[in-house]
């Protein structure tokens, strides 16, 4: 009989190098936060289904924190009135924080990486309201969005060189092996 | 043996049918199937079109409706019934013996399925719901080993379906209380174990602990992997140790027995996950699919690779091969 073959899953994403966040540091973040604001509104209006999933969950206010860049972001999706803005560190009192590296939250929001591996590998996590953030996380992965054109765009010609390469990076990403239990 | 996949939403469901999948599993958007979880689930809408597309590609679609209805609300259960049979599904998977009774006479040629929620795990049992309702396929416990599942097809004739990947619940399938006891809810009756709104992570000393209804169920540390925060996948302190005392954080890969559960006779292959996102379901259904496909063509099964995809980040051939014994 021929050797079995392995057939591999994509499902560690990579880091930022560093350089490239220190580079983004002293970018300003104010030309971002029309571009934000447009985004969220073109999601509004192009995928009303997330609102629908998300249900009472639209109401609250979730931060997410890309842990490999100087930047995070806050998002209220509230139907009708949508808020996404940019900020340097994210603000107390918001109702639940996802954490983790650009590519996975870019991954996972255009569902080519799976959220629960991603926690299971501590590669992402969630603070506050757990439910709210499974809410969104369901809500996006239904809606098929290219969410790194739409969140990297605000940055212009950059922000799209920057998703095409985080794309490609994820892509280049062999899975490590784990262990069997039994 | 048919590939049986889960589908949490439609892009999940076009993801399993694009991925292989000879048949998708999904439910309503409500309490009357087991994974009620936020953001998840079908309306009646999506499930028409869902089911729609499933059949333009020869694929068919099961509905599951495999809670316990609660007292004073059957009619919550007798629409999802009424909704998914006049929506085209192809089967009902059922636990409940009211809505099994109730699908067998309003809809006597429905097809129905005996959802592993129901505990069916001899064949004395699997006969009783063949004779009383017609159900033409039972989902076995994750409690049987590829021996006993052997003699269960020989004495059974009702079709047989086991779960192949993909979370484990502890052996009391149906019947467990552990996220009842924690907060008022539990997968039997609300649909949802361990629900995400009564679950907190917080770091402390360096950890990150997970709590459920309150109480401590286990603390990561930097790099540790981690599971889903239920009781059952909780660390605590005993008198003879700490540890896990029910199980591990472990998901079920058991592609490495297709070839024994395909001489056992079993019917279907089931893939959990309903709850997981897209990049699960085209991966892992793709993955099995490719396995059966070497099967069928006589090669050996190549290993799944799933090990990222699970629970822990580690995998077990559950009670299929039972060691302990």
């Amino acid at each position: 009989m021929p050797e079995p073959e392995t057939t591999g899953l994509l499902a560690m994403p990579p880091r930022l190098p560093p350089w490239l966040s220190r580079a983004m540091e002293p970018l300003p973040l104010a030309p971002l936060q029309p571009a934000l604001a447009l985004m969220l509104a073109c999601v509004g209006r192009s995928y009303p289904d997330l609102y629908d999933r998300l249900g009472e969950h639209a109401e609250k206010r979730f931060g997410v924190d890309p842990t490999d860049l100087p930047l995070a972001f806050v998002l209220e999706p509230r139907p009708g009135r949508p808020v996404a803005r940019a900020v340097r560190t994210l603000p107390a009192g918001l109702d639940t924080c996802i954490r983790g590296p650009l590519a996975g939250l870019i991954g996972m929001a255009e569902g080519t990486l799976d959220g629960d591996a991603l926690f299971f590998s501590r590669v992402l996590w969630v603070e506050g309201d757990v439910a709210a953030s499974l809410a969104l996380r369901n809500a996006i992965d239904d809606a098929r969005i290219d969410f790194g054109k739409l969140l990297l765009g605000g940055f212009g010609p950059l922000g799209a060189r920057l998703a095409e390469f985080i794309r490609v990076r994820m892509r280049a990403r062999p899975v490590a092996g784990g262990s069997s239990w039994n | 043996m048919e590939l049986i996949c889960p589908a949490g939403t439609p892009a999940s469901l076009e993801a399993a049918v694009e991925a292989g999948a000879d048949a998708v599993y999904c439910g309503f958007r409500d309490e009357t199937n087991a994974r009620n979880f936020p953001g998840l689930n079908f309306s009646r809408h999506e499930l028409r079109k869902g089911i729609a597309l499933a059949h333009r590609h020869g694929v068919k679609v099961l509905v599951a409706i495999n809670t316990f209805a609660r007292a004073g609300s059957f009619g919550l259960w007798q629409a999802a019934i009424d909704d998914a049979v006049a929506a085209g599904a192809d089967a009902l998977i059922l636990a409940d013996l009211a809505t099994l009774d109730y699908a067998a006479r309003h809809h006597p040629t429905q097809r129905l399925h005996v959802s592993v929620q129901a505990g069916a795990a001899n064949p004395d049992a699997i006969r009783f719901y063949a004779e009383s309702f017609g159900t033409r396929r039972v989902v076995l416990p994750r409690v049987l080993n590829v021996m006993e599942i052997a003699s269960i097809v020989r004495e059974s004739a009702c079709e047989t379906e086991v779960f192949v990947f993909g979370g484990l619940c502890v052996m009391e399938e149906g019947r467990c209380s552990l996220s009842s006891y924690a907060t008022g809810q539990s997968p039997n009756m609300n649909g949802v174990c361990s629900p995400a709104s009564h679950v907190a992570y917080t770091e402390r000393e360096g950890q990150i602990v997970s709590t459920l209804g309150g109480f401590t169920i286990n603390s990561f540390g930097k790099d540790e992997p981690a599971g889903y925060p239920t009781l059952c996948k909780g660390r605590f302190n005993t008198p003879k140790g700490s540890g896990y005392i029910f199980e591990e954080p472990v998901s079920l890969d058991a592609a490495v027995m297709l070839p024994a559960l395909r001489e056992a006779g079993v019917t279907a292959l089931k893939i959990e996950g309903r709850q997981r996102g897209r990049a699960y379901i085209a991966g892992v259904v793709r993955s099995f699919r490719n396995i059966l496909a070497a099967l069928d063509e006589g090669h050996r099964a190549p290993i799944s690779g799933l090990a990222a995809m699970a629970e822990g980040q580690a995998s077990t051939v559950g009670a299929y091969r039972k060691g302990w014994r």
